[in-house]
């Protein structure tokens, strides 16, 4: 048996895009272009249907460039990258769908593609008809089906519906029982797009928990998608695609850190230099950048971190200074002002560099983009000496622990650690 | 994971060179079994009359060609009642007719599917030309019904009814992957399969008997005019159910011969351009 379960040759796949056409200036020489045009149509969809004679041109657009990797058995890959960078492409590739232009692919096993749940689903049928369509359609065959039909079925959780047409299905229902069927199949090998992403926090939760187990039942998985937690949660390693090329390999953790990096980090640090800095008259700012105080380059739920801070004080005498800012969320909401006035300390300023850094506790957010959206720098506790809108955005990623088993993304701002006890007594010893 | 040995599938740019693969068809069985359940019990939902369509559609047909062809036009019906007469040419065509118009839009329909997961294509050409058979057989029910009405008892030749069968449908699905894979690249088929229809209806002999052609034309006429493979299925159909004539191997040879080069040629051109589905759907 070869150790390999999908392997993946300089693979490119081109594909010929349509060039806008040209418009006639006269009604005369367009209704004389519709009467040639069925030739030029001939030979424009002519072209864009055959891949045999690929030569460079204007419209040929490479939708993957020479990928070449590896997925052991057993293993799990992930890709990503950003909207058209080829993921999608690439799995179309290994799943036999559509063929490379150049290169080859080689799949060992039998595979299974998950490009989307319920393939093939018919609202006119029901459950159990779409089951076993949707499930023949995935490559099963009907006694795989009818072994586990109890399973699917118990897995969606829609028993009492199972011979109600699927049109009078809530889209809820639809996309549990569709991936009750996927998430029966066994094979070798499961190639997965972005599907992991659907239905509600529960179910997301419950089909990712379900995918952990298939992979340690030792089905090799390839997994695409734009949310790092199943990626996190389920990859040792990852794919970085970029317009069709492979950027970045690596631990998963890693590769996601650095796309992340990638994506914010223009806003997450600020740097001035002394003579362009912003100003008033008093404050120039110099510096602003937020960072993990873990060793990780990222910032986690629940993860403490750093504000750091400089500016330099144009002042001549000395005063007592504070600073203050508002923390807000994507959707422009105030989560907290931090301040440095509620400390019941006195912070004095002489003229010169001043390096301010404040330390948000661990178990405080919860992962999203978070803005500084205010800062201000005062004289006192009133006089405002600098102020700064939109200063830095950031971002905290998802957590990883439902490697541990634990319950992942948890919705909300804040991700508190909270004070539990629960006790209990028996009833009868009470009433003695 | 399992110890037997792991097939390996290889993807590349490459055209195959099997032309059907029929290990592979045979692993796809329960799929294509499951197409052709969903299209039979999809078809007739949500209608009041349900599978009486199957019926009710080809007696109106008969009617109509009754008066007008029969009564009105006097066209000959080679010594048996008109209707019956008929009837035995519109069961055949209606399957072929029926088959080809849907068979013809079945890549472009699917879509959804086929760019989403891979299965032989073949199989869905194949869907519409399996599951139209329901119709055919349950319409061959009052073909029986008539020939006890009118007295009419099939000769012994009725051993070659099912051979006549399989020639419809071979011809059926040879010219099917030609449509279907044409429509999935210039989507014109969807609109030439208006004329296309009407064309091939007007040129079978439904209506009238192929040996007026004989007549009118002579027999070498004749003999290329059994090119169009339904002309010997209907005629076939009617010497071995209804025994007016022996039967005309002759226009069935003809038949077989183009038939088969349709469904080879067809299955050579479905299988060149398969690869491209995805992309151009």
């Amino acid at each position: 048996m070869s150790e390999y379960a999908v392997r993946v040759n300089d693979v490119s796949k081109a594909f010929l895009i349509g060039l806008k056409e040209t418009r006639k200036e006269t009604l005369g020489a367009e209704l004389l272009s519709w009467f040639r045009s069925p030739r030029k149509n001939y030979n424009t969809l002519k072209r864009l249907n055959t891949f045999d004679h690929i030569e460079e041109s204007e419209d040929l657009f490479w939708a993957l460039r020479n990928v070449s990797f590896d997925l052991k058995q057993g293993e799990t890959l992930g890709i990503i990258g950003d909207n058209g960078a080829g993921k999608s492409t690439m799995l179309k590739i290994i799943s036999r769908i559509t063929n490379p232009t150049l290169g080859h692919a080689e799949v060992y096993g039998r595979s299974a593609s998950l490009l989307e749940v319920g393939t093939g689903f018919n609202s006119e049928l029901t459950g159990r008809e779409n089951v076993y369509l949707n499930g023949t359609i995935l490559g099963m065959t009907k006694k795989e089906i009818d072994s586990k039909f109890d399973a699917i079925v118990d897995f969606s959780g829609v028993e009492k519906f199972i011979d109600t047409q699927v049109k009078k299905y809530s889209s809820g229902m639809r996309i549990r029982l569709a991936f009750a069927v996927a998430a029966n199949i066994e094979t070798e090998v499961m190639i997965i797009d972005e599907v992991l992403s659907i239905g509600d926090a529960d179910f997301r939760k419950k089909s990712l928990e379900k995918m952990i187990e298939i992979s340690r039942g030792g089905t090799a998985i390839l997994l695409a998608t734009h949310n790092f937690l199943p990626i996190q949660a389920m990859c040792k390693n990852t794919i970085h695609l970029d317009h069709g090329k492979i950027v970045n390999y690596g631990n998963t953790n890693d590769i996601v850190s650095k796309y992340l990096g990638d994506m914010s980090k223009d806003k997450a640090r600020q740097h001035w230099t002394l003579e362009d800095a912003p100003s008033s008259d008093s404050i120039k700012i110099i510096k602003a950048e937020v960072l993990p105080v873990t060793n990780l380059p990222v910032i986690r739920a629940g993860d403490p971190f750093e504000f750091r801070f400089e500016f330099y004080n144009m002042l001549d005498n000395d005063y007592d200074i504070n600073i203050m800012f508002h923390l807000t969320d994507d959707y422009d909401n105030l989560i907290f002002i931090g301040s440095t006035t509620l400390t019941n300390l006195k912070y004095r300023a002489a003229k010169g560099f001043i390096n301010v850094s404040c330390r948000i506790p661990e178990n405080l957010l919860n992962h999203g983009k978070f803005t500084v959206n205010k800062l201000y720098v005062l004289q006192g506790s009133e006089k405002v000496l600098y102020e700064h809108s939109n200063l830095l955005v950031f971002e905290i990623t998802g957590d990883v622990e439902y490697e541990k088993g634990k319950s992942g993304k948890i919705d909300g701002i804040m991700k508190p650690k909270l004070g539990w006890e629960v006790s209990s007594k028996k009833e009868n010893e009470v009433l003695v | 994971m399992k110890n037997t040995t792991v097939p390996k599938f290889v993807i590349e740019s490459k055209k195959s060179r099997k032309i059907i693969d029929l290990k592979e068809l045979r692993y796809y069985k329960d799929l294509l079994y499951f197409f052709v359940l969903r299209d039979i019990t999809v078809l007739y939902k949500q209608t009041i009359l349900g599978i009486l369509w199957a019926l009710i559609n080809p007696v109106f047909q008969m009617v109509i060609f009754s008066v007008i062809f029969g009564k009105l036009a006097s066209i000959p019906s080679d010594g048996i009642p008109y209707p019956i007469f008929s009837f035995a040419g519109i069961l055949p065509f209606n399957y072929f007719s029926q088959s080809l118009s849907s068979v013809s839009l079945s890549l472009v329909g699917s879509t959804g599917i086929f760019t989403k997961i891979y299965f032989p294509r073949i199989l869905i050409p194949l869907t519409p030309v399996l599951s139209k058979l329901v119709d055919f057989f349950i319409a061959f029910l009052i073909l029986i019904a008539m020939m006890i009405y009118f007295n009419i008892y099939p000769t012994w030749e009725i051993v070659f009814l099912p051979m006549l069968i399989i020639l419809m449908i071979l011809t059926s699905m040879g010219i099917g992957m030609w449509l279907s894979s044409l429509a999935i690249q210039y989507r014109d088929v969807k609109f030439a399969m208006g004329f296309i229809s009407s064309l091939l209806m007007y040129s079978a002999p439904v209506v009238f008997p192929a040996s007026l052609i004989a007549d009118k034309a002579g027999y070498t006429v004749y003999l290329l005019y059994g090119l169009y493979p339904m002309v010997g299925v209907i005629e076939g159909f009617r010497s071995s159910l209804l025994g007016i004539n022996p039967m005309p191997w002759d226009i069935i040879g003809m038949g077989c011969i183009s038939s088969v080069l349709l469904f080879i040629s067809g299955a050579v051109y479905f299988k060149r351009t398969e690869r491209i589905f995805a992309d151009v759907a």
